[in-house]
């Protein structure tokens, strides 16, 4: 094997790859060669960094020098003047936004200093596609440890003791989960990994399973041994073409090694893995929709009990766990219960992946310890809000979670303290408000996401979220009237209470949430007929001020109606009854003439 | 690809691959190991900078002596002793030694690196490495 003194790894996760950076490997491979020092400098294609923000990102290591936005042009320089010369190229360099310094080492940078990589703790360090990569990495240790030194009771209590919870939004305890579906005797049993992520805005398991697709795979096996199974599954949806392409390689991989299949290590346990696909529906993240799913059925809840662990997939005792959860596992078993409970809260143990979204400087793929300050994600790690505006409020939890705002800021976050708050861990997505989001919108957009993803199955959910969503439209409209907000109260409680699956029991939690926190806001579109932040059209008009227009004609030249009017260097006016209000004019005027108020 | 049969297998072949992922845990861990920096710039490739960096990163591999991270830099500005090395340890500051040749490569490896003792060549040092 060539003795490699420098690695390239370029970021091959779907947003740094749609970013061109598959042309990124060509052309530094090319270099390379055109410089004569293939034997010296490797290519590789990696893993999420989780610095989406600036992508594409080549990291040059051992160094460690971390460079953005790099293009497929940048190669030849990178090549020529890193690799050959040793000198950085510092144009590509990450500049601090605050400092203006310019930061080559990643460990340097905040957006990595207060993170702790447990279950992304191979992404962006080894190639996915190559299971020798994660075998080098500790990988499958922890199954060979637990097949030849532990019982299944062992691996059970390692788990529980770590008190690791579900990732997937729910928290509740994963040994537990574990021990209930080994109480069950059965012919056959399965473990299902549950890859069906929906919040809007949210892609931790995706970004899991494109850099580090073996750790799922190797805690699934962990699982079927730990509760007497030899079948797994994973419930994908057909939405992450990368994340199954990865998955596929891997596990066919790991059956030629043996890893997968009959008699793995020679101990006589037999595991292996099938892929199905899920066409995308939000309520086939709730365990029972998604075994029916699976089962060719409708995407649709059941009762619980009979929980999965009793009657599952095929009538069969199952254990689902979502892609987060499984990536855990092989870590707490090779370093211990007692390792991975000291990291976090007392009641939320280990580390939590977040993917930041929304108005923040560093939109990206974190992972924190549990009781991290949300002061410390959104402005230490994200960087703040974009375009130095104030921050608002910070939605977690996805359509099922709520705001968190200001007074917040202080919360650690672990799964009990989040719905201390008024809002949920989820299973990790955090869009950021800045002052220009109008709340009683924002219920509005997560309504509409219900509206459409309730399966239809119950009353509450199925019609209750609708009438939810028209009253939301009466109110961002200006014709709301006091009584509405009454209304909107009391069938958010029957929903809540009559639902009969999460998604129906939550659904009502953004309205909930921003009308506690943001009752006023409300109040200025039902009273005042005013939106605060200026987003919702039907409650704002655009006028020409006379002091400042000078004529130039390109408002009422990009006016798509045709509404304004006016001689060549004379005031224009808006004619207010034919205007749709889409805002055109005031992004084309330059001289600040336009006015919405 | 051979099958994996027993758990003993399976640390056999992580032994064998190990050193495809070492460059990169290096690179997440450099703060606790020893730093080599060789200049690279025309003048040091030219008097055979690449040679001798190649040199210590083999030599390293074949003593077993692990906590060493070899990278390049630019010119130090020693171009009347290049090849010129630079070996920082954990913690302190860095000693550049000039006309590193094998002989004196294997030398700094033995005695500084692993032994933590200066050895002769040290060019006092004009610059300053900024972090």
């Amino acid at each position: 094997m060539a003795n490699y003194k420098m690695q390239m790894l370029v970021c091959g996760g779907t947003g740094c790859k749609s970013a061109e950076a598959d042309g990124i490997v060509t052309n530094l491979e090319k270099a390379i060669v055109a410089n004569n020092i293939s034997d010296e400098v490797q290519v590789l294609t990696t893993g999420c960094f989780g610095f989406c923000e600036k992508g594409p990102v080549v990291k040059i290591l051992p160094d460690n020098t971390f460079y953005v936005q790099v293009v497929p042009e940048d190669a030849e320089e990178l090549v020529a003047e890193h690799c050959v010369k040793g000198r950085k190229v510092e144009r590509l360099l990450y500049v601090n936004p605050d400092t203006k310094e310019i930061i080559s080492d990643s460990k340097d940078m905040d957006f990595y200093k207060k993170q702790m990589r447990i279950a992304l703790r191979n992404c962006g360090l080894i190639d996915p596609d190559v299971i020798d990569d994660y075998i080098a990495r500790d990988g499958y240790q922890a199954i060979g440890r637990a097949l030849t030194e532990m019982t299944p009771e062992d691996v059970i209590d390692v788990i529980k003791d770590s008190g690791l919870r579900g990732r997937g939004g729910g928290g509740f305890p994963t040994g537990l989960k574990w021990q209930f579906a080994a109480g069950y005797d059965a012919d056959q049993k399965y473990v299902i990994c549950n890859a069906d992520e929906g919040d809007p805005g949210a892609f931790m398991d995706r970004s899991i399973l494109e850099g580090d697709p073996h750790s799922v795979i190797e805690a699934m096996a962990i699982c079927g041994y730990a509760i007497g199974a030899s079948q797994g599954r994973v419930y994908i949806r057909a939405e992450y073409p990368l994340a199954i392409k990865r998955l596929e390689k891997a596990i066919s991989d790991a059956r030629d090694y043996g890893l997968l299949g009959q008699d793995i290590m020679g101990t006589g346990f037999e595991f292996d893995i099938e892929l199905t696909y899920g066409a995308g529906a939000f309520v086939c993240g709730e365990e029972t929709a998604l075994i029916h799913s699976m089962e060719g059925e409708r995407g649709e809840p059941t009762t619980k009990p009979p929980f999965p662990a009793e009657s599952g997939y095929w009538g069969k005792p199952t254990n689902v766990n979502n892609v987060e959860t499984f990536a855990n596992v092989p870590a707490i078993l090779l370093k211990g219960a007692d390792w991975y409970s000291r990291i976090g809260t007392e009641r939320s143990t280990g580390t939590k992946v977040f993917a930041l979204a929304g108005k923040i400087n560093n939109v990206g793929l974190i992972e924190v310890p549990m009781g991290t300050t949300l002061r410390e994600v959104i402005y230490d790690i994200g960087g703040g809000i974009k375009d130095g505006k104030k921050f608002k409020a910070v939605q977690t939890g996805g359509p099922s979670g709520g705001c968190l705002t200001e007074k917040d800021l202080d919360t650690p976050i672990d799964f009990d303290n989040l719905i201390a708050a008024g809002s949920m861990m989820g299973s990790g997505g955090m869009i950021v408000m800045d002052e220009d989001d109008c709340m009683p919108a924002i219920a509005k957009f997560y309504l509409e996401f219900t509206v459409e993803e309730s399966c239809g199955k119950c009353t509450p959910c199925r019609v209750g979220t609708k009438r939810l969503h028209e009253l939301l439209e009466v109110i961002v409209d200006g014709k709301g009237e006091m009584k509405h907000i009454d209304e909107l109260k009391r069938l958010s409680r029957t929903i809540k209470s009559a639902s009969l699956c999460g998604l129906g029991q939550t659904a009502p939690n953004p309205i909930l949430s921003t009308l506690d926190a943001f009752y006023d806001e409300y109040l200025a579109h039902i009273n005042d007929k005013k939106c605060p932040a200026g987003q919702c059209t039907s409650l704002l008009s655009y006028y020409i001020l006379e002091d400042k227009c000078i004529g130039c004609t390109a408002c009422a030249r990009v006016c798509p109606v045709n509404c304004i009017s006016g001689e060549v260097k004379k005031l224009h006016v808006i004619d207010q009854e034919t205007c749709i209000k889409c805002g055109a004019c005031y992004d084309t005027c330059k001289f600040a003439a336009i006015e919405k108020r | 690809m051979a099958k994996i049969k027993s758990f003993a297998d399976l640390k056999k072949i992580k032994e064998d691959v190990q050193s495809q992922v070492a460059l990169r845990e290096k690179g997440e861990n450099s703060d606790n190991l020893v730093k080599v920096r060789v200049a690279m710039a025309t003048c040091g490739i030219a008097s055979g900078a690449r040679e001798i960096m190649t040199y210590i990163i083999d030599e390293c591999a074949a003593k077993g002596v692990e906590n060493v991270v070899v990278t390049q830099t630019g010119c130090m500005g020693y171009c009347y002793a290049e090849p010129t090395i630079e070996v920082v340890l954990p913690g302190q500051d860095g000693v550049v030694y000039g006309n590193v040749d094998q002989k004196k490569a294997l030398e700094i490896i033995e005695k500084h690196i692993v032994e933590g003792t200066l050895v002769d060549g040290i060019i006092p040092q004009t610059h300053k490495t900024i972090e």
